[in-house]
């Protein structure tokens, strides 16, 4: 605190450049388009946090007596729609790829500013479609609008929801479009690819799952709204459709989808284990070329979802095969951020605590996901809660974890403040263990054979179902204790001056917050990622 | 490599007649019944034009390396997308554990168990 009357924000920096709301909402600056993605997502986060509040009160009695079935199923639909669309897959790399990417790789901006703005209010126009639909009456379906149900029967607001799936798709498919070029033609002199920090491999592998996926469910939420609002026969068996047909396309995207929401987390940890463990990630080019493995891999394996669903066994067979195969780059991930680990200066900064909270929750979310690529295990398991648990393990305990100590680490960057240290800490852990105490008892209910998506359940997993709904709750305070001092911060946080953590990157070559086109002159790059100069023997943090 | 290719005139039209007339063989193929060959037919003349207005109206015959690796792979992908969703469809009657065909069930002892449920 002592330190923070000495400094002062410097004057030219991306906040001070321009003030009212124009400054911001016809901004061409990533930095600012990031943080207009993150109050948009945080938004989101909220209305989404708001119905999963609704399904785990509900869920605390057996008799399922808060709300009614039909509600119950708007609850977990709404959950899932806002949670998958409209925060997890923008959260990594619309907010914190978007600030990042250019400032890492030593460039002014993104190749397309215009288009990256675009995409914002691409974005933002699909919610409002959704958002509508929450006001028309909500979304019964599920979040994967699974037919013959959503184009026949369902009496909810599917075209409004789906439309503006398909129009968010856009903003998607933008934004990787623009990632893309940037890495490949905005490189500071000398950055060659094998320098790039792990991060920007990470968004580069997210990147073609969004240019090659996204089109392929937006294509089939059209298919949807044109069998609902013109009975064309697609999906639907009554006028000779094939609902099967619907989960193939749906799961086409839906699968890489995951890739998407975990790839860019994945790149976080590699920078905030490299940061605080002051060491060069371990197999740095196997780290990078797992990035792009899981990708490739992510696109051969979506029958796995429909093993019950009357898929051949064949293809099963093929589906679940591959499904193996993709546990060999996440793995190669997870032991080469623990053998960084290992002999390193390791410091328990809060991004740190985060980051050790994913390894673990991920490779447990991870490992779960081979039960289920198991045929055997799959068929008794299917619809339950082990899977509602395993994918919030990989989704809440992977991609969480990591935005939020990705945000804790670069909050310095983007606000020119520091958090409060010792609060952030205790709100890190109370977020590991109310996730765990939330979602690791619906492994053994779903082992135990409860159903998911249901509102009421026997009286024998009571217990369980407490459990999780108190964990809820505490998880809850975990997410709104960063949300308050966060916003504190901005004003009152000490000023954390360029480069807090003593990391290397080109990120913290550059002044806190950097000024509007970045860097004062183009960096030349002639280090590689991560060369932190070698511990001195008994060194301590 | 960024230098634009300026095509002639006369390329367009005569890419833009091809087309025409393939979509002339289109109509009047679907008036002749070509049994198994009606699907092979049609989608064989969907991707020659789709491959003409890719490759000339896109420019992507002139475009450097790169263009056509990133145009080359999506196609890949959707290779991907179809190879393995045929991949259900096709093999989906192989099993059917008698239940359906009895006459055809490929293993004895499945037959004998379709034939006890049966009858």
């Amino acid at each position: 605190m002592s330190s923070s009357t000495e400094l002062k924000l410097p004057p030219n920096n991306y906040l001070h450049d321009g003030y009212g709301w124009k400054s911001w909402l016809l901004t061409r600056d990533h930095k600012r388009i990031a943080l207009l993605y993150l109050a948009a997502i945080t938004f989101f986060f909220i209305i989404g946090g708001a119905f999963a509040v609704g399904i785990r009160l509900d869920l605390a009695t057996p008799a399922g007596d808060m709300v009614t079935d039909d509600t119950y199923n708007k609850l977990f639909t709404m959950h899932g729609v806002m949670m998958v669309f409209f925060f997890l897959i923008p959260a990594v790399p619309a907010t914190l790829g978007n600030f990042l990417l250019p400032l890492m790789i030593g460039a002014k901006d993104l190749a397309f500013p215009k288009i990256n703005l675009a995409s914002w209010y691409i974005y933002m126009i699909g919610s409002l479609f959704t958002l509508y639909a929450i006001i028309a009456g909500g979304l019964d379906t599920g979040w994967t609008f699974y037919t013959p149900f959503s184009t026949a029967a369902s009496t909810s607001a599917v075209l409004p929801a789906g439309l503006g799936i398909f129009i968010n798709g856009f903003s998607s498919i933008l934004t990787g479009l623009n990632f893309i070029v940037t890495i490949h033609r905005m490189r500071a002199p000398g950055m060659t690819w094998f320098r790039l920090p792990l991060f920007i491999w990470a968004h580069y592998a997210t990147s073609i799952i969004m240019i090659l996926g996204t089109p392929v469910v937006a294509v089939t939420l059209v298919m949807v709204v044109a069998e609902r609002a013109f009975h064309f026969g697609i999906f639907d068996p009554a006028v000779g459709g094939d609902p099967v047909l619907f989960q193939h396309l749906f799961w086409f995207y839906s699968h890489p989808a995951v890739y998407i929401m975990v790839l860019p987390s994945m790149g976080i940890i590699s920078e905030l284990i490299a940061a605080f463990c002051r060491k060069q990630i371990f197999g740095y080019t196997f780290v990078a070329f797992s990035s792009l493995g899981i990708a490739v891999l992510g696109f051969l394996v979506w029958g796995h979802h429909m093993f019950v669903a009357g898929e051949s066994v064949y293809a099963a067979l093929v589906f679940s095969l591959i499904s193996f195969f993709v546990a060999i780059p996440s793995a190669v991930k997870v032991f080469n951020w623990t053998a960084t680990m290992y002999k390193g200066s390791v410091e328990w900064a809060t991004p740190m605590l985060y980051a050790i909270g994913f390894i673990g929750l991920f490779t447990i979310g991870g490992l779960t996901g081979l039960f289920l690529a198991s045929i055997g295990i799959d068929v008794h398991v299917t619809d339950t809660y082990f899977v509602v648990a395993h994918f919030h393990y990989v989704m809440v305990g992977g991609t969480i974890m990591a935005y939020l100590g990705g945000l804790h680490y670069w909050w310095p960057k983007i606000s020119g403040r520091m958090y409060p240290e010792r609060l952030a800490k205790i709100a890190a852990v109370i977020v590991f263990v109310g996730f765990n105490l939330t979602f690791f008892p619906q492994f053994i209910l779903g082992y135990l054979g409860m159903p998911r998506r249901y509102h009421a359940y026997p009286p024998e997993f009571q217990l369980l179902n407490v459990l999780s709904s108190a964990g809820a709750s505490i998880l809850a305070i975990g997410y709104l204790l960063p949300m308050f001092y966060f916003a504190w911060s901005l004003r009152y946080g000490p000023i954390a001056g360029s480069n807090p953590w003593g990391a290397v990157g080109l990120e913290w070559n550059t002044t806190s917050p950097p000024p509007t086109l970045n860097f004062e002159e183009t960096p030349v790059v002639t280090w590689d990622a991560y060369e932190y100069p070698t511990p001195v023997e008994g060194h301590v943090a | 490599m960024s230098a634009t290719h300026i095509v002639p005139k006369k390329i367009y039209f005569a890419v833009f007649a091809a087309l025409m007339v393939f979509t002339a063989i289109t109509v009047a193929v679907s008036f002749v019944d070509l049994g198994p060959l009606n699907t092979v037919v049609a989608l064989g003349i969907a991707i020659t034009k789709a491959t003409l207005v890719v490759l000339y109206f896109m420019h992507v015959k002139y475009s450097p390396r790169l263009t056509k690796l990133v145009v080359l792979s999506s196609l890949f992908w959707l290779v991907i997308l179809l190879v393995m969703t045929m991949g259900d469809y096709v093999t989906r009657d192989w099993r059917t554990y008698g239940m359906n065909q009895p006459h055809s069930a490929p293993y004895g002892i499945e037959r004998t168990i379709a034939e006890t449920v049966n009858l």
